[in-house]
Formats: C-alpha cells, structure tokens, sequence
C-alpha cells in the first residue's frame, strides 16, 4: 500500500524535472518538502492539478528579510510540502488560486498579513483585514508589535467592495455580523430575486484573534492550550494536530496508552459535536421536538466527559507528549455503558425523525452541493463525504491509534442537506464503534512522554481527523523550545467557500438549514 | 347591562390572551419532554417589556412608532365582534364576521407598513412575506366563514352562533369541511408552525417577527399582546362557531360563569391539538404555503357546494 502511493511523489518529481521545474528536497519529520523557484509557482500548481492533486493549505512566514511561502498537496494519502522564498525587496508571487479555487481565501489572508501580492489573483480584495490595522502594516512581520496598534475606537468597515447585481426586482439582503441567535459573527451579503438567492457572498474575519501572531514564542505546553481554543467546539483536533507535530519536530513517540486516549477523546467529540448539529439541524426548519432529544443526549454525553475526563468539552486533555488524563477501568465501563445508552436511545429518536414527511421534504433536495464542486473547492469532512470526496485522515494517512483499528468511512453523493445529516449519523456510528476498539485495545502503561528540546529550526506538519474533517498544522521551532511559526488549518476554510455555491438557486428562508447542514468554524477560518 | 358585559367581554379577551399562550407553550414544552415555565410567563414577560424603554432607530417616522397602538387597538376591536361567553350583545350586533376580517386587516396593513418603515431588510423580507401569505389567506377565510353564514343566512357571528345552537347537534357535511379550513387558515394567520414559527431566533426564515424585529419595549409588548389576543380570537371563533354549547344566552352570573369555564375548556384542548401538531409537524417551504393555503380555500369550496348540494331544501 504505501510502495503504491508513494508512486505518485516519484513520477511527479520526473515530470517536473522534464518541465523544466526544479525542486529541491528537504528532509523534514513526517513529510516531504518540496522548495522550488518563485517563477514556478503557478506552473506547479498547473501540474498539480494534473495530477489530481488536492490542495490542502498555504500560508508563509516571515524570517529575516525573506519570506517562505508555503502550500500543501496531498494525493492517496501522501502529503507534500511546497515551499518558495521571497525576498523583502520584491513581494510578488504568481497566483495558485487561478489553479485551485481553493487556494484563493489563503492567499488573501497571506496577502493582508504579509503584504504579498499574488500576480493574477482572480480576487484580491481584503480578506481577513477589515480596519482593525492600517492598510500597509502586515501583522505577521516580525516588526510588527504582538499587542498590535490598537486605535481608541476602530473605524467602521464600511467600504468593503461586495459583488453587486443589478436588474428589475434583485434586492440585496446583508445578514450580520451580529446574529439574533448565539453563534459567532459572520457577515453574508445575499443577492436575491424574490426569495430566489442569486448570489451569496460571505464576508468573514470578525473573529480574527491573531492566534498565528500571539503563538509566536510559545513553549509547547502554552501551543498546545493556544491550539484547543483555535476553534472551541474543535478543540481536541487542533490541540492534537498542533502536539502531533511539535511531537514530530522533536522526535519524540507518546507511549500506545496516550494515543488511544487521544482516539477515545477525538470521537467523543466528534459524537458530541454530531449529536448537537443534528438536533441543531431540526431546529433550524422548527422541529423542536428532535432537536430537544438530540440536546438531551449531548448534554448526557458531555457530563461522562466531565466525570471521566474532568472537563464538559475536553479542554487541555492532550499535551505534548501525551494526554493528561488516564482512564481507571469504572471511567472504561461508565463509556462503553454510555455507548449502549446512546445506541438505544438514537434508535427510539431516528425513526421519528425518518418517518416525519414535513421533516423529509425540507431537507431532500435542499442545498445540493455537486461532487465536482465540492472536489473543485477541496471541501472536506462530512460535506465532501457527502458529495462524494472520499477522504478521511484516519483511513488515509493513518496515525495512531487508527493504524490498530479497522474502519468503514461512510460515503455518498447524494449531496443534500439530509445528505449531511444523515452522514453525521452514520459517522457517529463508526465513531462508536471506534471507542468500543480502543477501549479494548487499551494498554497498560504511560500515558505522557518526556519532552525533549526539538533543534532550532525543525519543523513539522500535522494531520489529524477533526470532526470537521481535516486539519493540517505546521509548526516551525525557533531556539529555546520556542515556537517560530503556528499555522492550524481549520476544515472550515475549505468549505465556507463551498456554502457561497450550494445555496444558489435556493430559496431565501432555506439558507439557515443550509448554513447549519455545513457548520462552517467562523474562529477557526479566522484565527 | 349589556354593553357592561360587552365591555367586560372584551376585557377579558384581553386579559386571558396572554394565559392562552402561557398553556400552549407549556403543553409543548411538556410534549418537548422539557420542563415548561410558569403558565403566567406570558404576563411577566409583557410587563417586563412594558416596563422597558423602547429603544426606536433614528430614522424611523412617525408610523413606527404609532403602529402599535393601532395594531393593538384593531385587535381589541375585532376582539368586540366575536361572541366569548355570551351572545347576542350589542357590540356583536353592530358588526359583523366582515368587519372583524377587515380589522385583522387594517391591523396587518399598518404591520406591514412598520416593517417597512424601518429600512431594514429584514423588515421588508417579512412584510413582503405576510402579504403574500394574507392574500391567500382572507379568501380562504371568508369562504370558510361564508359557508357557516349560509347555513344560518346572517353574516352577524352573534345570530349565526344563536342558530347553530337552536339547531342542536346535526352533523353537516358543510361545517367539516368550514372547520377543517378555518383550522388551517387560523394556523397561518397566527404565525404558527408549520407556517411561520414564533420561537425561531432566524431572521431569514422569520414571517411576523422579522416584521418586528425592530420593535422593543411597550411597543414589543402591545404587539406580542396583539399576537396573542389574534390567536385566541381564532381559538374562540372555531371553538364557538362549531361547539357552541355552554355559551351563555341569557345575562346572569350563573349562565356567564358557565359560558366562562366553557370557553376556557375548549381553548385548553384547542391549544393542545394546536401543541400536538407542532410537535409533530416541521415548518413548511415558504413556498408550500401556496399549496397548504389553496387547499384551505379548497376546503371552503367545498363546503360551499356541499352546503348547496346538500343542506338547502327547497
């Protein structure tokens, strides 16, 4: 299996060398880096794509006077680091979001915080800027204060230039930031004719905390606490992706016990955070009764989180090296009863919600996302796995403890929004089935590594199953066990793109059942 | 002595709006297996609200913030028209079922206009919403209304509701197919799921609230009043029209009590039907209504002609 995927990596390199695009290899921990020429940049994408490769991340780094410009692939399970150098004194780079759609929102966050310009940029509007910073200062430089350049009052974003439609009748509706019910900002600019929505926009950003800013010169254990709270309801995939490559960096294996604690506390919250979209899905087309059940069994299952794991939502549980807490075999027995409570209690709840026509004839056919869209945007998790991208890191690239356990990733393409209702279900059911393997495989032993100083200047890059879907973190040490660089690729910058599409040519009053089919992170796409 | 009566009719109309609400949002929640708050939550939460500054955007006229008193005031008008414990009061008999139609509305064009008023989208997404609705709405109404009306050969709910209970119980193929549309026609002229749905925090899908989002304090407070008199008034209605029995005929306090607990009665199962079916039912497409409405206009139809077929004798 892996003689067949690393294939790919090998003709790929023949190819590039026979167009004249050099590569340079460097090793680094975990994965393949690939340095190239700026002037291929683009060409590299072209080729990439090719390939069918799929675009993962990007983003750079500021060091001295020079700038790494960074961008992920990954085919069959293979990831591959691409990385160029800019100097100061010319920042321009030829543009991948020409090649891969979803690269466009990553450039613009790496154009406003660096102020490098992407030649050919189909969109190079501000993204992640609104007026919290003035236009020619790039928060990301090193010079730029961690505190930021704070004005007494900040201004209002009144001028960004949103698409507009023109015509008889096309009336533009802007929703947000501030919503009436508790979620996070966002901002969604609709075009609409009647209730028909013709374009929708998303103007994202408000919740930019400066985490790749205030990460800098962490030590492991702050990373790792800074990496939970990227995203609150994900935080044991990014502290997990963020300690899996500091782990890497630095050479260091957690003991077998850590890495099946870590599954265990990875599919508890892929359970918990499936269980409330799916009751938050009902509620959003006002079937009140399920989303009531579904609540009733997150909230049961949150307090077994509390009792086995001290904390509701699993807050600073992983460390670098390992977990914090170890499972007593009460704490096993308390679990595998819970999973025996939520299995019956989904088959009393599911048919009820099945059987409901009016619930049936809101959700089918609602907010149908393509497979070809949803592969053109690399959109990841339970939305692509409902339209049909066939990708899961636990089955791809395997990490412990998923390399032990053998697993079934649901699949369809149907693409609707009972689609991606119906995939949370089936997830939650492997996920089940997962924490039934890990706590029978549990071994005796440690559950934390010793930490060991990585060497100034190594790197990694993590890749974890979140319960969103991929997240992929790379972490650059600098000296002292201090961190230089945190970038956590959050799931939800690859799909927001793809709501902008499967909303179209629906209705106005369907774009909330929409939006929650998706649940995009609006912190963790903001960071 | 009757106009007192009629006075304290209405009155108690009033007062007893917001217990109506109180008990639906209780048998719901209890259906919801949650625990349900205080049935007199309804008169705490108006009291607050009434208590509250109103907070008006800058830019909003004066029909903003006189919108609700008007609104308020046509509700309580129509309230006068439909007979709650007694019949044949004076205020029932200076007016007829047209009349408190068009009080709904009169009520429902100065909604819409508030919603306008205020320049947000929202505002306008949610008038334009109600309108469409109302338009199917009315006739659907009026055709169910016509068919009791034929029946008893008055528009005057007071005369109609006095013949249905002089008739005694007859089973008239007429007045299922009137009660089964005026039903349906009730839930959507009060916002409820699976039309509109009162409890949703999502501005986008919203009807009647996104028409008020804007308002606060007394002025909230007059128009959540004016939402629960209006669904109460079509409790009544539908309770009254069909099972008229209990209601008092003559003024004295024996037959007004007795008019009083039955009315009282027949809201409470009403209110647990309506509770049964929104927890059993998913809001609608918005453009479902069309359909959900054509078929309550349908039933209307029917009954009409079944009416005509069936009822009259020559």
């Amino acid at each position: 299996m892996n003689h067949a995927q690393s294939d790919w990596t090998v003709d790929f390199l023949k190819q590039l060398n026979t167009t004249g695009c050099e590569v340079e290899q460097i090793d680094i921990a975990s994965t393949a880096l690939w340095q190239i020429e700026s002037n291929h940049w683009q060409q590299f994408a072209e080729l990439a794509l090719q390939q069918d490769l799929r675009w993962v991340a990007g983003w750079a780094e500021h060091i001295q006077d020079r700038f790494f410009i960074n961008a992920c692939f990954e085919k069959q399970g293979v990831y591959v680091l691409l990385r160029t150098i800019v100097n100061a004194a010319k920042l321009d780079l030829p543009s991948q979001a020409t090649v891969y759609p979803a690269a466009s929102r990553s450039e613009r966050h790496t154009q406003d915080m660096f102020g490098i310009n992407f030649i050919g940029h189909p969109d190079n509007r501000r993204w992640t800027r609104h007026k919290a910073w003035p236009k020619h200062s790039y928060p990301l430089h090193k010079d730029f204060p961690v505190q930021g350049t704070p004005e007494p009052i900040t201004l209002p974003d009144m001028d960004y230039p949103f698409i507009k439609a023109h015509g008889a009748g096309v009336y533009e509706i802007p929703v947000g930031p501030v919503h009436a019910g508790i979620i996070e900002p966002g901002h969604f600019r609709f075009q609409a004719v009647g209730e028909l929505i013709l374009n929708l926009e998303e103007r994202l950003g408000y919740v930019h905390k400066g985490i790749e800013k205030i990460a800098e010169g962490r030590t492991p254990e702050s990373l790792a606490r800074l990496a939970g709270r990227v995203s609150g309801d994900a935080t044991i995939g990014h502290c997990w992706a963020a300690c899996m490559a500091m782990e890497q960096a630095a050479g260091i294996e957690i003991p077998p016990r850590a890495a099946l604690i870590r599954g265990i506390l990875a599919e508890r919250e892929r359970v918990a955070n499936h269980l409330g979209d799916m009751g938050a899905i009902c509620n959003d087309v006002a079937f009140m009764f399920a989303q009531m059940q579904f609540t009733r069994l997150r909230e049961l299952w949150l307090r077994t989180n509390a009792k086995v794991f001290n904390h509701r939502l699993l807050m600073d549980r992983i460390i670098p090296g390992g977990v914090v807490c170890d499972l007593s075999d009460s704490s096993c027995a308390l679990i595998k009863q819970d999973i025996v409570q939520l299995r019956k209690e989904l088959s009393d709840i599911l048919p009820a919600v099945d059987l409901n026509s009016s619930l049936e004839d809101r959700l089918y056919t609602a907010g149908y996302l393509p497979p070809e869209t949803a592969a053109a945007f690399g959109t990841l998790g339970y939305v692509g796995r409902a339209s049909g991208q066939d990708k899961d890191v636990r089955r791809d690239a395997p990490y412990p403890p998923y390399d032990q356990v053998i697993f079934k990733v649901p699949v369809e393409t149907q693409g609707d929004v009972a689609s991606r209702f119906w995939m949370r279900y089936k997830e939650i059911k492997v996920a089940l089935k997962l924490i039934e393997q890990f706590i029978a495989h549990l071994a005796s032993g440690d559950i934390l590594a010793e930490w060991q100083t990585p060497p100034t200047g190594s790197e990694s890059l993590g890749m974890v199953e979140g319960w969103r879907g991929e997240i992929v973190t790379y972490i650059r040490f600098g000296a002292d066990n201090k961190i230089a660089r945190f970038y956590p690729r959050d799931p939800s910058i690859l799909n927001w793109p793809a709501l902008e599409r499967l909303v179209l040519d629906n209705i106005v009053p369907d774009f909330p059942v929409c939006n929650k089919s998706l649940n995009g992170s609006y912190s963790g796409n903001d960071l | 002595m009757s106009w007192l009566i009629a006075i304290l009719q209405t009155m108690l109309f009033a007062t007893l709006a917001p217990l109506l609400a109180g008990w639906l949002k209780w048998c719901k929640c209890r259906l919801q297996n949650r625990k349900a708050p205080s049935l007199f939550q309804p008169y705490r939460d108006l009291i607050k609200l009434t208590n509250k500054q109103p907070v008006v955007a800058g830019h909003a006229s004066w029909l903003f913030t006189i919108a609700p008193y008007i609104i308020f005031s046509a509700t309580v008008l129509a309230a006068t028209v439909v007979p709650l414990i007694a019949v044949d009061l004076p205020t029932s008999a200076s007016a007829d079922v047209i009349v408190m139609v068009g009080f709904f509305a009169f009520a429902r064009f100065f909604l819409a206009l508030a919603g306008l008023d205020i320049g947000t989208a929202f505002g306008g997404m949610g008038s334009s919403r109600e309108m469409t609705i109302s338009s199917l709405a009315e006739p659907a109404m009026l055709m169910a209304i016509f068919t009791l009306t034929m029946t008893a050969s008055t528009t005057n709910l007071s005369v109609a509701i006095s013949h249905v209970l002089n008739e005694g119980l007859v089973l008239r193929p007429s007045f299922v197919f009137a009660l089964f549309a005026l039903i349906l026609v009730a839930v959507a002229e009060t916002g409820r799921v699976p039309v509109d749905n009162p409890a949703t925090h999502l501005e986008l899908t919203m009807i009647h609230e996104a028409m008020i989002l804007e308002y606060s304090g007394r002025h909230l407070a007059l128009i959540e009043w004016a939402s629960q008199l209006k669904l109460m008034l079509y409790g009544v209605l539908i309770a009254n029209i069909f099972f008229p029995w209990g209601i008092a005929e003559t003024f004295n306090l024996k037959t007004l009590g007795y008019g009083l607990l039955a009315i009282m009665g027949k809201l409470a199962v009403l209110a647990i039907f309506l509770a049964v079916s929104e927890t059993l039912v998913a809001k609608m497409r918005l453009f479902r209504v069309q359909e959900y409405l054509g078929f309550a206009y349908l039933l209307g139809l029917l009954g009409m002609l079944s009416h005509i077929i069936l009822e009259t004798s020559r």
